[in-house]
């Protein structure tokens, strides 16, 4: 019951370069390395390009931002109290005049961090327990099915909602730990699927019979040959750290104060928007925008990565087929 | 095939038993009722405090506790909050306010999602795809929090330039409203309207997506050649033959669709206060309420389950190579 | 059963005077990352009523895509130009309404993959009475009764019932009669067979190929079979067009074709073919380098670069169609085509003279009598059966698939083994069990004198290292995230040895297998299929093996790739005194490069020997079945062959037939007497010697000629 099913199984590692519907032989000598292939086909993509920038830029406002702005997210203005923009607080103020571009800056901080780690973690965590579990089979592979229909049925969101009340308190790191523990399982299924359809690809066959060591073959063969997927999922697994700690954090089951994240900003002020909108409508942007900037960019990592699902591929693939058949 | 349905169906009951357990020990083993109760102002008499830790059971090591609260739901009764109300008085009118959101909205979603997903498949790479794609990527990069908030704002503006209240965005209905059945239906409508949308739109941005590539996939295969070279035009092989193998992969992600949308709900009834489950496993959470968690718990799985059941039973329905086995 | 109202036209009343289909001057192009596609360039042929036209040529000549053109079926990024008619309407430019009333009614089309091409969804019942309501006003009971009808004219037994199945339910012989009775449903006068037995089996390739004469006879229609194999239009077709880079480069009748080719491309495949009607040592064209790019196509002949008539003229222009031999029929498109018609030698002979084919040396142990040689592999009484499970919480076991049931055969130094069956015969299970190393379920696998039911760990991986593997699909057999250096170095890193000793051999290989040394830092995506197979070659002699074993090694390569490979594979084998077990479902690919040959059927050898026995002199029905399935690439023996057709689908390895597991589909057992009959239900019948190193599996083996 695995939501991207279509992906799992989907290999994503052939590098020919030829792109003609018909002729799928490659040309000798006028072949693209498959890293150029991915970048141009990468930068044809507007979009993803467009999110690349976006995202990039993000990181580096959220970092560089707080140090150009003459306020900072601890100190207030007494003179503005719930003002709206204008030049001396781009963002305005909230009621007790604080800054809302350096409070804005300081939960995209949070935000951005515990998004990268999460997705790090997680994406790690689902290669080498999804491979192995693909690759052996038995127990291990048993039990990382039945914890993925588990949390199918119990929402990773409510159980760190319930132990919320365990690290309020404690450092915000133990948060990244606990949304990383419940991301990797849904990845590491995919990864499981493909290790099982790699797993039958001859040039693993032909490793195994020239005596290579299943843990060599996971590692040499295995895991590379899900770099693409790796990275996508990676890619959109930010994404959906994010949106998870905001969402706690909107409750107040996530980053707990002192922190600020982009949640707590969007649940302190979601109450007053229709009144004070610049409250909500600034951290509430970023956060979409960010985002949706990393959903385009792993829209087009999936396309430049994973050549059967561009344009041109998707004929391609059925004339491979009519080849290999023949 | 009956009995296939009868062994996933049981095997969904257990997995519901297990994960309300699981959230019943998490929440027992975190919460800390007493604690809260401690920090009450004036504090509660030491004497009084020793009585809540017996009705809580809290002298109980925790799988005993589950066990005398899972013997409580089996008769009907899910124990009492840490106020001291039972929580079966609430219950039903929390379900009723929930599923009314639920359903409507999945409906709508399932509905509209597969529409667009469709034409964006057939119309690959033209501008209604293009303008598609670009709806079910906003919507999905949106959480339902801030796309609540924004609906109410843009319903704000609405009932703003009609100069009336339209679009109500606070509760589910108006408190002490009087009026004949119609007028009834028509105040429920008025508050249905926005919450509705919120939880419809992220869902048919999240159907849409997968019938649109599940399309794709059917739009090369051989079959669709086959009914097109025995005459069919293409637009009739395309619905006739590709919509209908299209549509076997959707049954499986209407499970998954459901647990999205469950989360979905809770925070569309925080923001336009409507009291359903949703709202319910907040409040519970906050206040520390190992019951109320464990209620919400078990009714979220068992809408998951059920509707993991329903979309085995639409598979099979759906695809024949499943039904033999 | 009463006929139904729907009836197909008497075959003797053309509709319309003149060809059926005449294409002129067709162009199709797709766009690309490359840049746009010629897929095919200035096409012209006729299709007469009731004539087969067979279109030859390899993948991207060019030849699905410009049938698909004749259907209207091609994507609209397709751009069309030139023209269709049929039957002297021009189809293109017409709207998909309007074609879409033409296809299924008079033009068909069959497929080539049978297993897709169905709707998995709907019955086959309703999917071939789908074909006759979109085009007649009949009512739907009506139809599903044609449908029926349809189904046992194309030989489904039990068709009312069957009609009711769903396409997973038939096997990939019957889909694709279902599709042709879908084709045939509305009489038409065109029928385009896309490659329609290259799926399939040779047994149930020769039943497809029998109901299609059928299907011509029944409804008079006119028939483009297009194929890659010039076996399968040899005895069918009447007139055949080969087809390079988008073109059509040799038309004519088929005998003159087969006998006087006269473009050095068509010389080319005939002499790539093995026969499996020559017992001497064949010598095989090689035709080197691969088809171009149709993208940028150089000025000139677009076979030039691969051909070894090749001269400065070649390359200035491409040479037109033009008539040969003072024949109106037979047109080639060659410069050089007076000089081909003055070799004395005719086809393949001719090929071999021009393209220089030779034969490999007798390895130098091939010379010591067989017995005296080292068994390299020997399998005794061998069993794999795995358990047939039912259950979702609680599995049970329900039954056992018998996939290998108990086969013995030895494979010893400097010879090679062939081992042919169909798909479901038990030969990849035997193969998997020789390579997994692992001890048997029961019986026993040896390699160079040790068992593997003896073996432990650290011993297992010393065997490793005298016996490698070819496998074959070459685009799936390299890691395309390691270099070609690393891919062949890959085995002797396993076996631990030296940096200096790996960077030495590596080149070594790769001049060994035929390719450039230079190439090594690039990537298996960077080659075409035939030199991927030649590098697999390279990994597998990395280590110096006894054995190779051969996984189909050259099933997924084109006909002209195919022959440097078998060469190349000889040569080896001489050179190094190698042992293959060669694997394969192609016999003639078989008798070519093979001492000797295996069948299997159903989990059991059945018959066994030294190759020219076997072949001239088969004692086995299913032997006999299979080698008169085989179509030969010559017209003439081709028309003169009687074919020996199989009836039903291989029987499930979960439930073979009691004591001889073919007598339910044998022709022999039909016509035994009852208490004979009886023999071969009761008893399993043994291995027994019928001449020297020549076993059979069968109570009432006797010599029967099928070549």
């Amino acid at each position: 019951m695995t939501v991207i099913l279509n992906e799992g199984d989907s290999a994503g590692t052939t590098g020919a370069a030829s792109g003609s519907p018909v002729d799928a032989a490659p040309e000798p000598g006028k072949a693209m390395t498959r890293g150029r292939l991915v970048l141009i086909r990468f930068m044809r993509n507007k979009l993803a390009l467009v999110g690349l920038v976006l995202i990039l830029g993000m990181y580096l406002m959220a970092f560089v931002g707080p140090l150009l702005s003459k306020w900072s997210y601890d100190t207030q203005d007494y003179t503005a109290f719930l003002e709206p923009p204008y030049s001396e607080h781009i963002f305005g103020t909230d009621k007790i005049g604080t800054d809302m571009f350096a409070l804005t800056m300081r939960g995209l901080q949070k935000s951005l961090i515990i998004g990268l780690l999460v997705a790090l973690i997680s994406t790690t965590v689902a290669a080498i327990v999804g491979a192995a579990a693909g690759y052996f089979l038995g127990v291990a592979d048993k039990a990382l099915m039945w914890v993925v229909d588990l949390l199918l049925v119990l929402p990773s969101f409510l159980i760190i909602a319930i132990l919320s009340p365990w690290f309020r308190g404690k450092s915000w790191f133990l948060l990244v730990l606990m949304l990383a523990a419940f991301q990797w399982m849904i990845t590491a299924r995919i990864v499981r699927g493909m290790t099982l359809t790699l797993k039958e690809r001859e040039f693993v066959k032909a490793a195994k019979f020239m005596g290579q060591p299943a843990r060599k073959i996971i590692a040499k063969h295995i895991v590379p040959n899900m770099a693409s997927l790796l990275i996508i999922d990676a890619t959109i697994n930010v994404g959906s750290a994010v949106l998870a700690e905001t969402g706690l954090s909107y409750f107040g089951f996530g980053v707990q104060s002192p922190d600020v994240s982009l949640g707590t900003l969007i649940g302190l002020n979601a109450e007053s928007a229709t009144t004070f909108p610049w409250l909500f409508l600034f951290p509430a942007g970023f956060l979409v925008v960010f985002v949706l900037a990393v959903n385009w960019v792993g829209d087009g990592l999936r396309d430049a990565l994973d050549p059967t699902s561009t344009r041109v591929r998707r004929k391609e693939k059925k004339d491979t087929k009519e080849k290999a058949a023949s | 095939m009956a009995g296939f349905l009868l062994r996933r169906l049981v095997n969904y009951v257990v997995l519901a038993l297990v994960a309300t357990f699981l959230a019943f020990t998490l929440a027992s083993a975190t919460f800390d009722p007493i604690g809260v109760l401690q920090q009450r102002n004036p504090p509660p008499p030491a004497a009084s405090i020793e009585a809540k830790k017996r009705d809580l059971h809290l002298d109980q090591p925790i799988p005993q506790r589950f066990v005398t609260w899972m013997g409580g739901v089996v008769q009907g009764d899910f124990g009492r909050t840490i106020a001291d109300r039972p929580i079966t008085d609430e219950l039903g009118r929390r379900i009723g306010v929930s599923l009314r959101l639920f359903l409507i909205g999945i409906t709508i979603g399932i509905l509209f999602g597969v529409l667009l997903g469709v034409v964006s498949a057939i119309r690959q790479y033209k501008f209604s795809d293009y303008f598609a794609t670009l709806f079910s990527f906003i919507l999905l990069s949106t959480p339902v929090f801030v796309l609540g908030t924004l609906l109410k704002m843009g319903a704000q503006g609405i009932n703003d330039s009609i100069g009336t209240n339209v679009l109500i965005f606070v509760g589910e209905t108006t408190p002490g409203f009087q009026g004949n059945w119609f007028e009834h239906l028509g105040d429920r409508l008025q508050h249905l309207v926005v919450p509705t949308l919120t939880i419809a739109l992220g869902q048919i941005a999240y159907y849409s997506r997968y019938q649109r590539s599940s399309m794709l996939d059917v739009l090369g295969s051989d079959f669709l050649r086959t009914a097109q070279a025995k005459g069919l035009t293409r637009r009739k092989a395309l619905f006739k033959h590709g919509l209908r193998t299209a549509l076997i992969p959707m049954a499986t992600l209407f499970a998954f669709g459901f647990g999205l949308l469950v989360v979905g709900g809770t925070f569309t009834e925080r923001i336009f206060g409507w009291f359903g489950m949703g709202d319910w496993l907040v409040t519970g959470i906050s206040a520390q309420d190992t019951n109320i968690t464990a209620t919400v718990t078990l009714f979220v799985a068992v809408c998951v389950l059920f509707s993991g059941w329903l979309a085995d039973v639409l598979y099979a329905a759906l695809d024949p190579r499943i039904r033999v086995n | 059963m009463t006929t139904s109202e729907i009836q197909f036209d008497t075959p003797a009343d053309p509709v319309v005077e003149g060809p059926v289909l005449q294409v002129e001057d067709l162009h199709v192009s797709f766009p690309s990352e490359a840049g746009r596609v010629r897929a095919v360039r200035g096409l012209s042929y006729h299709v007469s009523p009731g004539e087969v036209l067979g279109i030859v040529g390899e993948s991207g000549s060019g030849k699905s895509v410009s049938s698909l053109a004749v259907m209207g079926l091609l994507p609209n990024s397709a751009r069309i130009t030139g023209s269709i008619k049929f039957q002297g309407r021009e189809l293109i430019g017409q709207s998909d309404t309007e074609l879409s009333r033409i296809r299924g009614r008079r033009i068909s089309m069959v497929f080539q993959d049978p297993l897709s091409a169905l709707t998995p969804v709907y019955t086959v019942g309703d999917q071939i009475a789908e074909a006759i309501l979109v085009h007649r006003k009949v009512s739907k009971s009506a139809a599903n009764k044609r449908a029926i009808e349809l189904l046992d004219l194309v030989g489904i037994p039990n068709a009312a019932e069957r009609a009711k199945a769903f396409p997973h339910e038939f096997s990939g012989g019957m889909r694709q009669r279902a599709v042709i009775a879908m084709a045939i449903a509305n009489d038409p006068d065109l029928i385009i067979a896309d490659e329609p037995t290259t799926a399939l089996d040779v047994t149930v390739q020769a039943q497809v190929l029998q109901l299609l004469e059928t299907a011509q006879e029944v409804t008079g229609a006119g028939i483009v079979i297009i194929t890659h194999d010039l076996g399968v239009v040899a005895g069918f077709a009447d007139r055949l067009m080969v087809m390079y880079a988008g073109r059509a480069v040799e038309k004519g009748k088929v005998d003159d074709i087969y006998q006087q080719p006269r473009m050095p491309y068509t010389l080319g495949l005939l002499g790539s073919i093995p026969r499996l009607d020559v017992s001497e040592k064949q010598a095989l064209v090689p035709i080197k380098g691969q088809p171009p790019s149709l993208t940028d196509l150089p000025p000139g002949c677009p076979f030039a670069p691969r051909c070894p008539m090749v001269v400065d003229a070649c390359h200035t222009a491409e040479p037109p169609l033009v008539d040969v031999d003072g024949s109106l029929e037979h047109a080639a498109a060659c410069i050089r085509t007076n000089e081909i018609a003055a070799t004395d030698a005719e086809g393949a002979e001719a090929a071999v003279e021009i393209f220089g084919a030779e034969v490999a040396d007798e390895p130098e142990v091939a010379k010591i009598p067989r017995e005296q040689r080292d068994v390299v592999l020997g399998l005794d009484e061998l069993v794999k059966e795995y358990p047939v499970n039912k259950g979702v919480v609680f599995k049970r076991r329900v039954g056992t698939v018998h996939a290998v049931a108990g086969i013995s055969f030895d494979v010893r130094e400097g010879e090679t083994l062939g081992l042919v069956g169909e798909s479901g015969c038990g030969k990849t299970t035997t193969l998997m069990e020789i390579l997994n190393l692992q001890k048997p379920q029961s019986g026993e696998i040896s390699v160079l004198g040790t068992k593997s039911s003896e073996v432990d760990a650290k011993r297992r991986f010393a065997i490793r290292r005298d016996m490698s593997v070819v496998f074959q699909d070459p685009m799936a057999s390299l890691d395309p995230r390691l270099t070609i250096h690393d891919c062949i170095a890959e085995p002797m890193q396993v076996h631990g040895y030296s940096k200096a000793d790996i960077n030495r051999r590596v080149p070594e290989l790769m001049s060994l297998v035929g390719l450039r040394p230079e190439q090594l830092s690039r990537y298996p995506g960077e080659f075409s299929g035939g030199q991927r197979q030649r590098i697999g070659i390279a990994r597998a002699l990395a280590l110096e093996p006894k054995l190779v074993v051969l996984d189909e090694p050259v099933s997924a390569l084109d006909v002209s790739i195919q022959a440097g490979v078998i060469n190349l594979l000889e040569e080896l084998k001489s050179k190094l005194g190698l042992a293959y077990l060669f694997v394969a479902h192609d016999l003639s690919v078989v008798r070519h490069i093979a001492d000797r040959v295996a069948v299997m059927y159903l989990g059991k050898i059945i018959e066994i020997g030294e190759v020219d026995s076997v072949f001239d002199a088969p004692r086995h029905p299913y032997t006999q079945a299979l080698l008169s399935a085989i179509p030969i690439p010559d017209p003439v023996k081709e028309r003169q062959r009687e074919r020996i057709i199989l009836t039903g689908d291989l029987p499930s390895p979960a439930n073979p037939p009691s004591g001889c597991r073919f007598r339910t589909r044998c022709f022999l057992h039909a016509q035994l007497p009852p208490e004979k009959q009886r023999t071969c239900i009761e008893v399993e019948p043994p291995r027994e010697v019928q001449a020297p190193d020549h076993e059979a599996a069968c109570h009432f083996a006797q010599v029967r000629q099928v070549l």
